[in-house]
C-alpha cells in the first residue's frame, strides 16, 4: 500500500478519493449470507442447528434405503432378497399397470397418443412467442376432447372398444383431473356470476347449488353419484361408472371454483363496471372485457390451488371402485407376490403426484409474474 | 365411514324392494361375459397379478362360474367393489355375482334380498403371535397383552373367549387396523387379534412376516361366500353348483392335472356324471353337459385353489384348518352330484 501511494502521488491540490476498503468479511459473500439467513438471531441459529441435525439423521438413512441398498434390476421379488433397501423392481415390473391400469396392452398406444397430444399442445399453447398459439388452444378446447374420447373408448373407425372399466392408473388420474379442471373453471365462473346476479331465480339457484355442494364431502358426492343415482334412473339403464364420477368431481370442483372467482369479482372496484356502463358496454361485454380479466388475475393462486387440490382429490374415486394411480399401487401391493412393498409403491405414487402438482404450482407463479407486474408489492 | 355404510345398506334395501331380477343366466350368455364383483384388492383373495389379470381365491369362484357357463374361465369382467359399493352394485345389476369376502349373515340374506350360495371360506376371529414365544395354541395365552380394535365385535369375542377359558389378558386398544399392526410389530403387545384372513394379510405387511404365526383357534363365525340377487333361482343354482363342483372334485381326488385321465378311466358313477361321461346332469342346468369338467380343467378343485392363493406355501400362509374338506376334519362339504 505504502509503495503504491509513493509512486502514484497526487499532484498538489488535486483531489483523489482513497481507494475503497473491502467490506467487512461478514457482510458480503457466502459467509454473510449464512450469517444473515441461518444465524441471524439466537432462535434462527437454534432452528438451523435443529434442521441440520434432522438432515444428518434423515438424509443418509433415506439415501441408504432408496439408493445405496436398493435393488433396481430384476423381475421378481427374489431379486430384492439380498438387499435390505427399497425393492424398486416392484415398481419396475408394475409400472405399466400404474400408468395404464387395465387398459389392454395392444391398445395402449391410443392412451399414449391422447396424453402426449394433450400435454404437448397444452405446453405449446401455454408457452409464449409461439406462432399459431391461438389455433392450438382452440384445438385443445374443441376437437381434442372429441378426439381423445374416440381414441380412448374406441368402437368406431376400426378401433376395438375399450370399456371405461379398464381405464386406470395415471391415465385415469389425468383424465379425471383434466376433465374436472376444464369443466370446473367455466362452470365456476358461471356460478359466481349467477350468485352476483340481480335475477332472483338465478341467484337463488346458484347460491343453493354452491352452498349445498360445499356442505357435503367429495366422498359423499361420489358415493351418491355412483350408488344413489342409479335409483332415479329407469331400471336397466347402466350409466357409466366413470361418467358418474366425472360429473360428480366436476360439479364439486365447480362449487369451490365459484367462490374463488366470486372473491376475485368482489375485488374489482365498482368504478370499473360503472366506467364500462358509461362507455355503453352491456353486461356480457363488461364482464368479458373489463371485470373477469381483472378478477381472474387476482385469484390465480387460489384457482391453481383449487386445481392442485382437485388433482389430489381424484384419488378418492377409489371409493367407488375406480382404479386410479393410487388404487393401482394399492392393488399391486395386495398381490401376494409383492405384498409388503407398500412403501416403495407409495413413494412412487407420491413422486408422480409431486411432479404434476409442483409443475402446476410453478406455472401459476410464472403466470402471476407475467400478468401481475402492476400489482406486485 | 359407518354412516356411509348405513346409507349403502339403506340404498341396497330400497333397491332390493324394487327389483325381482330374472333371467340372469340368459343375460350373461347374451353378453358373452360374466360381471363379477370382487374386492378392491385383498391379498390372496383378489388382486391383479403382474400381467394385470385378477387372481385369488375369491376370483377363482368367478372363473369357475365363467368356465361353467361359457366353457372359458377367462370370460369374466371384474368389477372392483368397496365395502360400501358392493351391495348396491349387485342389486342394481352392475354385477351378476359378488365374490368378495362377504360374511353370510341373516340380515344380508333376508333384508337386503341376496342369496348366499355357499361358504367359500370359513373365516373367524383368530390370534397372531410372534414365533419366538413358542405358543402353539390360544389356550396358552394366559396373562398376555392383546392388541385389539376398539368398538368391534372382535373386542367382545376376545373378552368372552378368555373368560370362558378362565384366562386373563391385558387389552391394548386402538382405533385402526394399521395402528394395531404397527404397535404389534413394535412389540407393544404379545398378541394381535382380528379375523384370520385379516391377520394373514396384516402379517405380510410386518417388518419380518416370517417371525409371526397365526394360531389355529377360531373364536367367532365369519362364513364368507359368493352371493347373487334374490329371486333368480336358476342363476343361483348355476353359481352354487359351479362352486360345489370344485368341492366334489377335491372329494373325488380330481385335479386340473389329472381330470382328463380320470374322465377316461374312472368307474365311479358320481365322477362319471360329474365329468359328463354319462347321464345328462349338466344340461339340466341349461349348460353344457360336461360343464364341471371344464371348471375342474381350467380352475382346479377347491383345495388346489386354496393352496395356490392362500395356503401355507403362499406368502399368505393360512393353514386350511376348518377350511379343509369335511372328510379331513374341516367344514367344507358339498351335497352330492346326483
Amino acid at each position: 500500500m505504502a509503495t503504491a501511494s509513493d509512486i502514484d502521488r497526487p499532484a498538489a491540490g488535486e483531489f483523489r478519493p482513497k481507494p475503497d476498503q473491502p467490506p467487512p468479511a461478514l457482510s458480503v459473500g457466502p459467509l454473510a449470507w449464512v450469517k444473515r439467513n441461518l444465524f441471524g438471531s439466537r432462535f434462527d441459529s437454534l432452528l438451523t442447528l435443529a434442521c441440520l441435525a434432522a438432515l444428518y439423521y434423515l438424509v443418509p438413512a433415506v439415501w441408504r434405503w432408496a439408493v445405496a441398498e436398493a435393488t433396481f434390476v430384476g423381475d421378481s421379488r427374489e431379486a430384492c432378497a439380498p438387499n435390505p433397501g427399497a425393492c424398486w423392481v416392484f415398481v419396475n415390473v408394475r409400472i405399466e399397470q400404474f400408468i395404464y391400469g387395465f387398459y389392454p396392452q395392444a391398445e395402449r398406444w391410443r392412451a399414449n397418443v391422447v396424453v402426449l397430444l394433450g400435454l404437448g399442445s397444452l405446453t405449446y399453447a401455454l408457452s409464449e412467442a409461439m406462432p399459431w398459439r391461438k389455433w392450438v388452444a382452440l384445438f385443445l378446447i374443441l376437437p381434442y376432447p372429441v378426439l381423445a374420447y374416440i381414441l380412448l373408448l374406441g368402437g368406431m373407425f376400426g378401433l376395438p372398444p375399450v370399456e371405461t372399466r379398464l381405464w386406470g392408473g395415471l391415465l385415469l388420474t389425468l383424465i379425471i383431473a383434466s376433465v374436472g379442471i376444464s369443466a370446473s373453471l367455466p362452470l365456476g365462473i358461471a356460478l359466481a356470476l349467477g350468485r352476483r346476479s340481480k335475477m332472483p331465480v338465478i341467484q337463488l339457484l346458484s347460491i343453493g347449488f354452491i352452498e349445498f355442494v360445499r356442505a357435503v364431502p367429495l366422498i359423499t358426492v361420489l358415493f351418491m353419484a355412483s350408488v344413489v343415482l342409479p335409483l332415479f334412473l329407469p331400471p336397466g339403464s347402466n350409466f357409466d361408472q366413470l361418467l358418474r364420477a366425472l360429473i360428480g368431481v366436476s360439479l364439486f370442483a365447480a362449487a369451490y371454483m365459484a367462490e374463488v372467482v366470486r372473491g376475485g369479482l368482489q375485488a374489482v372496484p365498482k368504478g370499473q363496471t360503472e366506467a364500462a356502463a358509461a362507455l355503453g358496454l352491456g353486461y356480457w361485454s363488461t364482464m368479458r372485457l373489463i371485470v373477469l380479466p381483472q378478477a381472474l388475475r387476482y385469484v390465480i393462486p387460489a384457482i391453481v390451488s383449487n386445481f392442485i387440490g382437485l388433482f389430489k382429490d381424484t384419488t378418492l374415486v377409489l371409493i367407488i371402485g375406480l382404479s386410479d394411480l393410487l388404487q393401482m399401487v394399492k392393488l399391486a401391493t395386495t398381490d401376494s407376490k409383492w405384498i409388503g412393498l407398500a412403501t416403495e409403491g407409495y413413494a412412487f405414487a407420491g413422486a408422480v403426484f409431486f411432479v404434476f402438482c409442483f409443475g402446476m404450482s410453478r406455472y401459476s407463479l410464472y403466470l402471476e409474474r407475467k400478468l401481475g407486474t402492476g400489482y406486485r408489492r | 365411514m359407518r354412516f356411509v355404510g348405513y346409507l349403502a345398506m339403506g340404498v341396497a334395501a330400497a333397491l332390493a324392494a324394487g327389483q325381482a331380477g330374472a333371467g340372469t343366466l340368459d343375460d350373461v350368455k347374451k353378453r358373452g361375459s360374466l360381471l363379477c364383483g370382487v374386492t378392491t384388492g385383498l391379498a390372496g383373495f383378489a388382486a391383479p397379478n403382474d400381467k394385470g389379470e385378477w387372481a385369488g381365491f375369491d376370483v377363482d369362484v368367478c372363473r369357475a362360474v365363467a368356465a361353467a357357463v361359457f366353457g372359458d374361465a377367462t370370460k369374466v369382467k371384474y368389477v372392483p367393489t368397496t365395502a360400501v359399493s358392493r351391495f348396491p352394485a349387485l342389486q342394481s345389476g352392475e354385477v351378476d355375482l359378488l365374490s368378495r369376502n362377504t360374511t353370510w349373515t341373516y340380515d344380508r340374506d333376508v333384508k337386503l334380498g341376496f342369496d348366499f350360495v355357499g361358504v367359500s371360506f370359513y373365516d373367524g376371529q383368530g390370534f397372531m403371535v410372534k414365533k419366538g414365544l413358542n405358543v402353539k395354541s390360544a389356550l396358552q395365552l394366559n396373562g398376555a397383552t392383546v392388541c385389539v380394535q376398539t368398538g368391534t365385535s372382535t373386542e367382545l369375542n376376545l373378552a368372552d373367549y378368555f373368560r370362558a377359558n378362565k384366562m386373563s389378558y391385558k387389552p391394548v386398544i386402538y382405533e385402526k387396523a394399521d395402528e394395531i399392526r404397527v404397535a404389534y410389530d413394535q412389540g407393544r403387545c404379545d398378541v394381535y387379534t382380528t379375523d384370520r384372513s385379516g391377520l394373514a394379510a396384516q402379517r405380510t405387511q410386518m417388518s419380518k412376516p416370517d417371525d409371526h404365526v397365526v394360531l389355529p383357534e377360531v373364536i367367532s363365525k365369519e362364513p364368507l361366500g359368493p352371493l347373487v340377487r334374490h329371486g333368480d333361482n336358476q342363476w343361483g343354482d348355476v353359481v352354487r353348483w359351479a362352486f360345489n363342483a370344485m368341492i366334489i372334485a377335491e372329494e373325488k381326488g380330481i385335479t386340473a392335472a389329472n381330470v382328463d385321465q380320470v374322465k377316461a378311466s374312472s368307474q365311479d358313477p358320481e365322477v362319471r356324471r360329474l365329468l359328463g361321461v354319462e347321464g345328462d346332469f349338466g344340461t339340466r342346468l341349461s349348460l353344457e353337459n360336461d360343464w364341471p369338467y371344464k371348471v375342474i380343467k381350467q380352475v382346479g378343485n377347491i383345495g388346489e385353489s386354496y393352496e395356490r392363493h392362500i395356503g401355507p406355501k403362499t406368502p399368505i400362509g393360512l393353514d386350511r384348518g376348518v377350511n379343509n374338506l369335511w372328510s379331513s376334519g374341516g367344514l367344507v362339504y358339498s351335497p352330492p352330484y346326483r
